[in-house]
């Protein structure tokens, strides 16, 4: 930068100012002195759109001290363009050390999944979050879905559930899938896939869940109870992959699905990046990984 | 449970807005079981006074007291809103004369009437279902429209639905506001005899609010007449149809046919 | 054959080394500079200083020529910088009746104190196209005359001499003025925090709602009572000092809409106003935003809501141009693993339609055949 520029505009170590932080902070730890609950914070605008993580990068922004080491992921990788622009952001902003490896990180930003590693204590997992309210598409205004918060008026929710049943004969939500925490607000786990659900009850890490364009913050705090919504004879059940990951061989691991030719060609893959590049570096290879899958063509 | 004393107590109710009236000074006791029919002209108070009584509005003065299952009083104004709310989705009926009002237009006959049972914790599918399959029945209703919408019924299916969507908890107590209002004559003559069957059958009270004097003479036990927002008449239905007493009454009976 | 892909950081340092390149364009044209767009597209900075709440020209021009013009984009630029910006304090009220007028128009009266001043305004331009500009021609300078003594009393003022017209609205005194940069929105709003969100609300938005207030989606009978553009003296308290010190002026546009009169048994009929205040020389947009505010007041004066501009937490919800942009964008970004989930989901389930047919549809089928 030159003088002349610098002089014109200047940024605050972590972006953003001591104030903003400190206010995000106070809302943190109201989301964890109730779980579930969202709570209204004043979001700022920042240097990267509404939609593409403005509240998770506002809380890692708040949390993040000098000795932490960052980890971003978006829809389970480290590569994609969105968490590698956020990685260095804070690189550049804060000057952290950044890392792909899960275990090696203390804070997580993550956007669609869950790491497959397990999460310790002392790691906290930040989400970003597109729309915080799970009542919303059933019920748009604000000043409604507050009030069935406050009075545990979760009836609705059952409801889709059961027209999903009547419907397709099976609970048809995939992802954002609801949860109930410690036995009180129903909450939007965020875009993940339901396959990621289970791993946020009783996890020893803080999980922080921040959204910009809305405004909300919320958190479960570690080893707090969250239970996936469901029907005692229709229970909730995480996806199953038919096959393990074309690379590494690991099963019970959420897979994505590449396209290899125009002809049905495709095969899955670890959708977490580093999990699948560990246990390739440990020998833990399928044995022919770059055979498409059978069953496609 | 003592069924000596009543399930709702009325005391000089009044709702004014500004300083018109809406409803002035009611004062009645509901029985367990039984049905008072509220009958009036438009603009006579009966529809402010359903509001009041079922929570909708809040009163200008005056007190409502309930009973709870429990067999405690309590007084309805002085609840908060999840306690009121809980009440209407569990212990009371609310059946609105245009059933798109009580009805979910855009989830399946299936879960409107399942919804209630959802809200207060049942959580077994095959169980809500057939729970719903049984009231459809009852209120004539094949089972095999449980997956439709209620905007593919027609207006007396949709009320019967909406009726079924409120007793599935089995309240104790059914608002009615112009139950068979918009409906052909003959529509109206099965509903009521479906209605009439239901209350007796399950011993519910019912306050329902009518102009039309055969609706009341059908359903009710007793009934309140009102005029500008005041009750005129009470007394068993029979007798103030036969023996009106009021020269407003005597008006009112002697402008319609004879049922 | 696949390969995990790696290298997402060189292909967005290209990417952004590509677009620096096209922002710049021919190397043989000059460099646009700033105080070029300060002083030629000024009312495209006006804008940009406006929806970017900031009022600063240089830095609204820089966001100009950094987003290629793209103005939503340069917003956004603003936006991002004016969060962190600490806050010092809040000025007093301006008072637009001892503005620095360049034009003043009322619709409502053909002479009034102060009188009628066109100024800068396109209204009466004929919209032809003109090849001089391009050729850079030389301008004559605007005519001058002294200063009126006269004080340029607000049409509002005029009509609140006779009682014919609400009030200016008054905060309580127990309240401090909202500030939607700092706390949360809630609904329903306050009327100062609405104004707020208004005046930092898209242009596009609030013309589109306000056009169709007009249209009857929500009628309000609007008159401009008065359209002003000038400069205004803003003051700071300081808790220091016994009296306030003055900041500096800015430019501001204000309309002050004048509506339907409302009354009752208790209180004789008045007219009720809608309010616009915008940076810079923004006439359609403190207009739009004036009709919005009038319509958004339906609540406060017992109207049925029953139109989209009337309906606060939709209009609110949706007005901010760098909140919808992102959202509408983010679409973009990979969303494989939740489509992952939903044709998993699809599949499952079509591959059990084939095997066991549902009671409904096996009629439907039969029919079919």
């Amino acid at each position: 930068m030159s003088a002349r520029t610098s002089e014109i505009a200047s940024y605050n170590f972590a972006y953003l100012d001591e104030q903003t932080k400190r206010m995000i902070r106070r809302a943190i730890l109201k989301g964890i002195a109730i779980p579930g609950y969202q709570v209204p914070f004043a979001s700022r605008e920042m240097p990267m759109p509404y939609g593409w993580g403005t509240g998770g990068v506002q809380i890692t922004a708040s949390i993040i001290g000098r000795d932490d080491v960052l980890k971003v992921i978006d829809q389970g990788a480290d590569d994609t363009t969105n968490a590698v622009s956020i990685r260095a952001f804070f690189a550049r902003v804060a000057g952290v050390a950044v890392t792909t490896e899960t275990a090696k990180a203390t804070i997580i930003q993550t956007r669609h999944r869950i790491p497959e590693h397990p999460l310790g204590e002392g790691q906290v997992l930040v989400y970003q979050v597109p729309i915080p309210e799970p009542l919303r598409y059933l019920e748009p205004r604000e000043t409604e879905t507050r009030k069935m918060h406050a009075l545990e008026e979760y009836g609705l929710m059952h409801v889709k559930l059961y027209e999903d049943i009547a419907r397709h004969g099976h609970i048809a939500t995939t992802y954002a899938y609801p949860v109930k925490v410690e036995g009180r607000y129903v909450m939007d786990p965020s875009p993940t896939p339901k396959f990621d659900n289970p791993k946020m009850h009783m996890s020893p890490a803080l999980q922080l869940f921040g959204a910009g364009r809305e405004k909300r913050i919320y958190a479960l705090p570690p080893y707090t109870r969250v239970v996936s919504l469901d029907f005692e004879d229709h229970p909730f059940e995480v996806q199953r992959f038919e096959q393990p990951c074309a690379l590494c061989g690991a099963r019970n691991v959420y897979l994505d699905e590449v396209i290899l030719d125009d002809r049905g060609g495709r095969m899955f893959v670890c959708s977490d990046t580093d999990y699948c590049e560990k246990r390739r570096d440990e020998g833990g290879v399928a044995a022919n990984p770059f055979e498409p899958d059978e069953a496609a063509t | 449970m003592n069924d000596d004393l009543p399930l709702l107590r009325v005391s000089s109710l009044s709702k004014s807005y500004g300083s018109r009236i809406g409803c002035a000074d009611v004062t009645f006791d509901l029985w367990p079981g039984e049905v008072l029919a509220v009958v009036g002209e438009s603009g006579s108070g009966k529809t402010t006074l359903l509001n009041c009584l079922s929570t909708r509005l809040m009163p200008t003065s005056g007190t409502a007291s309930y009973r709870m299952r429990d067999g405690t009083f309590r007084e309805l104004y002085r609840m908060s809103e999840a306690e009121r709310r809980f009440l209407m989705r569990t212990d009371w009926g609310f059946v609105h004369q245009n059933p798109a009002d009580g009805l979910r237009m855009n989830v399946s006959a299936g879960a409107n009437v399942g919804e209630r049972l959802m809200a207060v914790g049942d959580r077994h599918y095959g169980r809500i279902r057939a729970t719903a399959i049984d009231w459809l029945g009852r209120v004539e209703i094949g089972a095999d429209r449980i997956d439709d919408e209620p905007r593919a019924f027609s207006g007396g299916m949709r009320q019967r639905l909406q009726i079924a969507r409120n007793l599935v908890t089995g309240p104790r107590l059914v608002f009615m506001d112009e139950p068979t209002g918009g409906l052909d004559v003959s529509v109206q003559a099965r509903l009521l005899d479906l209605l009439r069957g239901l209350v007796s059958d399950l011993g519910l009270a019912a306050i329902v609010v009518t102009h039309d004097l055969a609706v009341a003479r059908l359903l009710s036990q007793r009934m309140m007449v009102m005029k500008d927002g005041r009750v005129v008449e009470t007394g068993l239905t029979d007798r103030v149809l036969d023996d009106p007493r009021e020269p407003y009454t005597q008006l009112l009976v002697s402008s319609i046919l004879q049922v | 054959m696949y390969v995990a892909v790696k290298g997402g950081e060189a292909a967005i340092r290209n990417a952004h080394r590509l677009l620096a390149d096209r922002r710049r364009g021919n190397r043989d044209v000059p460099a646009l500079r700033l105080d070029q767009i300060v002083e030629q597209l000024s009312l495209g900075v006006d804008r940009v200083m406006a929806e970017g709440s900031l009022y600063d020209r240089e830095l609204a021009a820089l966001a100009i020529v950094q987003s290629r013009g793209d103005l939503i984009e340069a917003i956004f630029l603003v936006r991002a910088y004016r969060t962190t910006l600490p806050r010092f304090g809040y000025t007093r009220p301006v008072d637009t009746a001892a503005m620095l007028v360049e034009r003043r128009i009322s619709a409502t009266y053909k002479d009034l104190p102060g009188g009628q001043l066109l100024g800068p305004t396109f209204d009466y331009t004929h919209r032809l196209l003109d090849p001089e500009l391009a050729a850079g021609g030389a301008v004559e300078t605007p005519a001058q005359r002294p200063a009126d003594a006269e004080r340029m009393s607000r049409v509002s003022e005029i009509l609140a001499g006779e009682g014919l017209i609400e009030p200016d609205g008054e905060l309580p005194v127990d309240r401090d003025v909202a500030d939607i940069t700092r706390e949360p929105l809630e609904f329903p709003m306050e009327r100062d925090a609405r104004l707020q969100a208004l005046a930092r609300g898209d242009e596009g938005f609030l013309l589109a709602l306000g056009y169709s207030t007009q249209r009857g989606y929500g009628r309000t009978h609007p008159f401009v009572g008065e359209i002003r553009i000038g400069e205004v003296e803003l003051e700071l308290d300081v808790p220091e000092l016994p009296f306030a010190v003055p900041l500096g002026r800015v430019r501001v546009t204000e309309c002050q809409m004048v509506n339907q009169f409302k009354g009752s048994a208790k209180a004789p009929p008045q007219f009720t106003r809608g309010y616009g205040l915008v940076f810079g020389q923004a006439e359609r947009k403190a207009m739009a935003m004036s009709l919005c505010d009038r319509a958004l007041r339906a609540r406060e004066f017992g109207e049925d809501v029953v139109a989209p501009a009337q309906d606060e937490e939709f209009v609110v919800s949706h007005l901010d141009n760098v909140q919808s942009t992102g959202f509408v964008e983010h679409l973009k970004l990979p969303h494989y693993v939740d489509f992952q989930a939903e044709l998993d989901l699809v599949r499952r389930m079509r591959a059990e339609h084939g095997r066991t047919p549902a009671v409904g549809a096996a009629e439907t089928k039969e029919a079919a055949e």
